[in-house]
């Protein structure tokens, strides 16, 4: 058999075609127009594939030609502020190619192969490298030194190497054995690129938002998940995440989600300042757009892209942190595809493979020894839209099976219109255990301890809230009073965070622990001052309190936090010789 | 191909007609069939092989049996477009329904769409005001954004979707909408509703009706809204319009969906739907937008009954997780004999945030929205309450709240259905309501938007 078949059905975006020699996964073109799809199923003499673009007008008997290959993207400089389709065609070449709409049939180098750019070697003729070895570097953008690798499956002594201005895809190192190398490498998306062992993650991944660095961090290498209904704001704190979260490099993947969303990030990243590096955040950002009503077979393929860039970066020694938003929409592309196969449904019609699908993504996460000896990780943080917020559903489960860390948004604190929107009672994290060391050295001491204050105050308000609903707050004792007042304020000063102010969106980690000392030292405070005569509703009514609760908005907070919070106690200790 | 006819029909089976040995047919070609009466009917090509060709017919299979002729059309679906469009009123299919004279095609447009390039979109942030407080206080619509109505059986949604269409316009603007109406399966006495609304105001003139009435095949209204939009898309990007599109209602669509989907023996999702039906809906919700370049652009107003009145039902929850936002219509406060009865605290808009503020709406829009939610938020919360302990348990604060609560419903919601109220109105309407409550309980106003706005200060 040839690589060259016809179709013989189409239904949607799956195409049998006979007559062709194909394995799995092989990239196939199909029709006169050359449209991208791959090979996901064989019948004898037949063989099924999804097409990642629409095929309306596409008829049986038309060409189908097998490249042979399986799904790749390329790697290499130039990747970083690109912004791609599911299949690594760049959005700009798109519109430039069909204009603003997207039509089909058009192919895109998924960067400039021309661009020069500047490799500096790091080894020298006689050298044994391996693969993964670095052995040059290009800088990328301001921020980020690209590092050119050798392929994980190449090894050997250096025979030549280059130093100068290249283009991606110019040798630039020859091996002995004949191998030649350049700035550019293909990786399969479907199979993880290969290191050396996996690491116990022990950094948190430091986000800016309180409520989630203080009460569920989540740690580099880790994996997350973020289930909410619409209108939650997950793609809110995606985006969050994506702006303000100390990694190196931020891969997003808007998966099947809205096309303005991905408009208003493609507006705002380029102004927007990395608060870690001072420099613009689209340098360190590749993103991946396949919005709902882009081809669901290329939606499907979309997270495989970005993991494998991920790991790619992961593997120069980064820490890269992945946002997928939304991995719903990646499971019901698998759903349709599944049910064009007509396969056998599993729970809900969802494909009975989807929960080890799932499984198998996020395992790409996790802090490892890459080939060369560095250490790298790849956080993953998937957006999961559950049906009507209801998250006995599959995708959630199997979603919950896997990740350590979640953050369960709610819809009644999102009508309090409390965001972030993330229930503090059924969130949890699994990772305080190997990160308390990391607070506990570089925030301070007492890190964890006030961190369980903080939580277990929480804790006893739900308790409370339930008498309240039933007797009314004024029924209970005065020292439950004061501990719902303090729970208030938790709530409100501490968790509520608006991520479109300009100076509460990102809020700093000493920062953070200062606010929750400043609540504690409130508590403290009005206790002794009541054990002492002090009315409850004088305590809590202190003007000062409302200015450092207010203050919170204002640049230059943490300068000022603590003779605020001197204010106070001095305040609430007056309460008592009012008396 | 086009112009030989096939009798090799093979099986009927709802609105599907199996037919084999054909030429080779194209996935989505239009087919028309010719029945021994002499009737014709068309559809569309789902499933094509070799061996077996799926068609879906629009008008229903009835009267169709083995003998029909069935012709291939050698084309997808196209929609002839050109300006002459405005103005008219055209069936489910597209074809004249006013008595008026075709269509004189500028170009034929492709109904199924292409999607736009995310890069290549703009964002929305053009401030549209409806005149009615609710929405614009608290879920602002912006141009290019697609913001549905949830409503239920029984509940005035089409009077609001009227009184948007004829009040909408930007701000200090005399901009008008074309508006582009496209009705699925609703019923005729609603229909006339609508039509004779727009033909009061004079609104039809610039209006482009589409319409599949209840009686009238429920597979044409998968085509519908794509016509609809097909139309919205070349007056927007093609003629610099700016179209406001309402279609009624998306319940009705989602069910002609999920009859094909049964017919052609898929697996179901949740309730029988299909599991492709959130890639179809968004298909017509992401034709919303403006793009970069183009001077018109296409805001969305769908309309949706939810079932039961239950918002996680597939059909509101798959638009929620689509549209940007959603009004959504309260059954309690209809009862209460509110008009508009737009419940505020689900209600939601994603582009909000880009269009308010000091330059398009005014400075102080944020905080009192914010705050006037709040505060009805925990009124509406301490009703519970009072029920069970009554009201003299409640603390100073809370009485504020609560009997701002109704204030808020009374006098800030209630408006007539021709009561065009601007954003200043509005917005000094929630200073004055706000001032019932002590300003130290208006935790989230900024001092100095309450030294400016605040009765007490102002006077």
């Amino acid at each position: 058999m040839s690589n060259e078949g016809v179709i013989y059905r189409i239904s949607g975006p799956v195409v049998t075609a006979t007559g062709m020699s194909a394995a799995m996964y092989d990239v196939v073109r199909v029709g006169h127009e050359g449209l991208m799809g791959e090979v996901i199923e064989l019948h004898g003499e037949k063989a099924v594939i999804q097409v990642y673009e629409d095929t309306s007008g596409i008829r049986p008997g038309e060409p189908v030609l097998n490249t042979q290959e399986t799904l790749s993207v390329s790697l290499g400089p130039g990747l970083l502020t690109q912004i791609y389709d599911g299949i690594q065609r760049p959005l700009p070449t798109l519109e430039k190619e069909m204009g603003v709409f997207i039509t089909r049939g058009v192919d895109a180098d998924a960067f400039d192969l021309e661009k020069i750019w500047t490799f500096e070697p790091q080894v020298a003729v006689g050298d044994e490298v391996v693969g993964g070895q670095v052995i040059g570097h290009v800088q990328e953008t301001e921020t980020i030194i690209h590092k050119i690798m050798v392929p994980p499956t190449a090894s050997g002594t250096v025979k030549s190497i280059e130093s100068g201005d290249f283009n991606v895809t110019q040798t630039v190192c020859v091996l002995e054995d004949g191998t030649e190398m350049q700035m550019m490498q293909k990786w399969p998306v479907r199979t993880p690129r290969p290191f050396q062992q996996k690491y116990a993650p022990d950094t948190p991944l430091v986000t800016g938002m309180r409520i989630l660095d203080f009460l569920f961090p989540l740690a580099k290498g880790g994996a997350a998940g973020i289930p909410g209904p619409f209108g939650s704001g997950k793609t809110v704190t995606q985006q969050s995440l994506a702006k303000y979260s100390d990694a190196q490099l931020v891969v997003y993947i808007g998966c099947g989600e809205r096309g303005n969303e991905m408009t208003e990030v493609l507006d705002e990243f380029p102004h927007l300042i990395d608060p870690n590096t001072g420099k613009p955040l689209m340098e360190r950002t590749v993103m991946i757009a396949n919005t709902s009503n882009m081809p669901v077979a290329a939606r499907e393929a979309s997270v495989y892209t970005g993991i494998t860039i991920a790991e790619y970066f992961r593997d120069m020694g980064y820490d890269v942190a992945l946002m997928a938003d939304s991995t719903s929409r990646w499971a019901e592309a698998m759903r349709e595809i599944s049910s064009r196969l007509e396969e056998m449904p599993g729970e809900e019609g969802y494909p009975a493979y989807l929960s080890s699908r799932i499984a198998e993504f996020y395992e790409r996460a996790g802090r490892v020894e890459t080939l060369s000896g560095d250490d790298g990780s790849v956080t993953v943080i998937g957006a999961v839209s559950p049906p009507g917020g209801d998250i006995s559903e599959p995708v959630s489960q199997g979603t919950l099976r896997i990740v350590k860390v979640f953050w369960g948004l709610d819809a009644g604190l999102a009508r309090q219109r409390h965001f972030p929107a993330i229930n503090w009672l059924n969130s949890y994290s699994l990772y305080p255990q190997s990160l308390d060391q990391w607070f506990r050295d570089n925030i301070s001491q007492d890190f964890p301890e006030v961190r369980t204050q903080i939580s277990g105050l929480l804790q006893i308000e739900s308790e409370l809230q339930e008498i309240v609903q039933l007797v009314g707050s004024d029924a209970l004792p005065t020292d439950q009073q004061l501990t719902l007042e303090v729970a208030r304020m938790i709530r409100e000063f501490f968790l509520q965070q608006n991520g479109f102010h300009d100076v509460d969106a990102y809020c700093d980690i000493h920062l953070q622990y200062r606010m929750a000392k400043a609540i504690l030292s409130f508590q403290d405070a009005a206790k002794s001052a009541m054990a002492n005569g002090a009315q409850l509703n004088d305590v809590v009514n202190v003007p000062s309190r409302s200015d450092l609760m207010r203050a919170r908005l204002e640049k230059g907070y943490i300068d000022v936090i603590d003779s605020m919070v001197e204010t106070m106690t001095a305040e609430i200790a007056d309460t008592v010789e009012e008396n | 191909m086009t112009g030989k006819e096939y009798r090799t029909i093979t099986d009927v089976k709802g609105p599907l007609v199996f037919l084999n040995k054909t030429e080779p047919v194209a996935f989505g070609e239009i087919v028309t069939l010719r029945l021994s009466n002499g009737t014709i009917k068309n559809g569309q090509v789902l499933d094509t092989s070799d061996d077996l060709v799926i068609v879906q017919v629009f008008e229903g299979t009835s009267k169709i049996d083995r003998e029909a002729g069935v012709t291939f059309m050698g084309d997808v679906f196209k929609l002839p477009v050109s300006t002459d469009l405005v103005g008219r009123i055209l069936d489910g299919a597209g074809r004249p329904r006013d008595g008026g004279p075709e269509i004189v095609a500028d170009e034929k447009a492709d109904i199924i769409g292409a999607a736009i390039n995310p890069y290549s979109r703009q964002s929305p942030n053009d401030f549209i005001q409806t005149g009615v407080s609710a929405i614009d206080l608290c879920t602002s619509l912006v141009r290019g954004q697609k913001l549905p109505i949830f409503s239920a059986s029984g509940l005035p949604h089409n009077d609001i979707a009227l009184q948007i269409a004829r009040q909408a316009k930007l701000k200090d603007s005399d901009e008008e909408f074309i508006v582009v109406f496209c009705a699925m399966g609703i019923t005729a006495e609603e229909y006339n509703f609508f039509r004779s609304d727009l033909e009061r105001t004079g609104a039809l003139e610039n209006a482009v009706l589409f319409v599949n009435l209840a009686d009238d095949p429920a597979v044409e209204r998968i085509i519908t809204p794509r016509l609809a939009l097909t139309a919205a898309e070349y007056l927007a990007f093609e003629k610099d319009y700016h179209v406001l599109v309402i279609y009624t209602d998306m319940t009705n669509y989602c069910d002609a969906l999920r009859q094909i989907g049964a017919a052609r023996e898929e697996v179901p999702g949740r309730r029988g739907y299909p599991g492709y039906m959130y890639t179809d809906l968004a298909m017509l919700y992401e034709r919303a937008g403006i793009v970069k370049g183009k001077k018109g652009s296409i805001t969305q107003f769908p309309i949706l009954t939810m079932p039961g009145d239950d918002i996680t039902h597939p059909i509101p929850d798959l638009s929620g997780y689509i549209t940007e936002g959603q009004i959504v219509i309260s059954r309690e406060l209809h009862q209460q004999g509110i008009y508009p009865p737009i419940n505020v605290l689900p209600s939601l808009s994603r582009l909000m945030g880009s269009c308010i503020g000091e330059k398009t709406t005014r400075e102080d829009h944020k905080s009192v929205s914010d705050q006037m939610y709040a505060a009805y938020a925990q009124g509406r919360e301490l009703r519970g309450l009072v029920a069970i302990v009554g009201e003299d348990a409640l603390n100073e604060r809370d009485k504020q709240l609560l009997d701002f609560s109704g204030v808020f419903e009374d006098k800030f919601l209630r408006q007539t259905r021709d009561e065009d109220r601007s954003i200043e109105e509005t917005l000094d309407l929630c200073w004055t309501l706000m001032s019932s409550i002590d300003t130290k309980y208006l935790v989230r106003l900024e001092q100095t938007w309450i030294d400016k706005y605040h009765p007490d200060n102002k006077a």
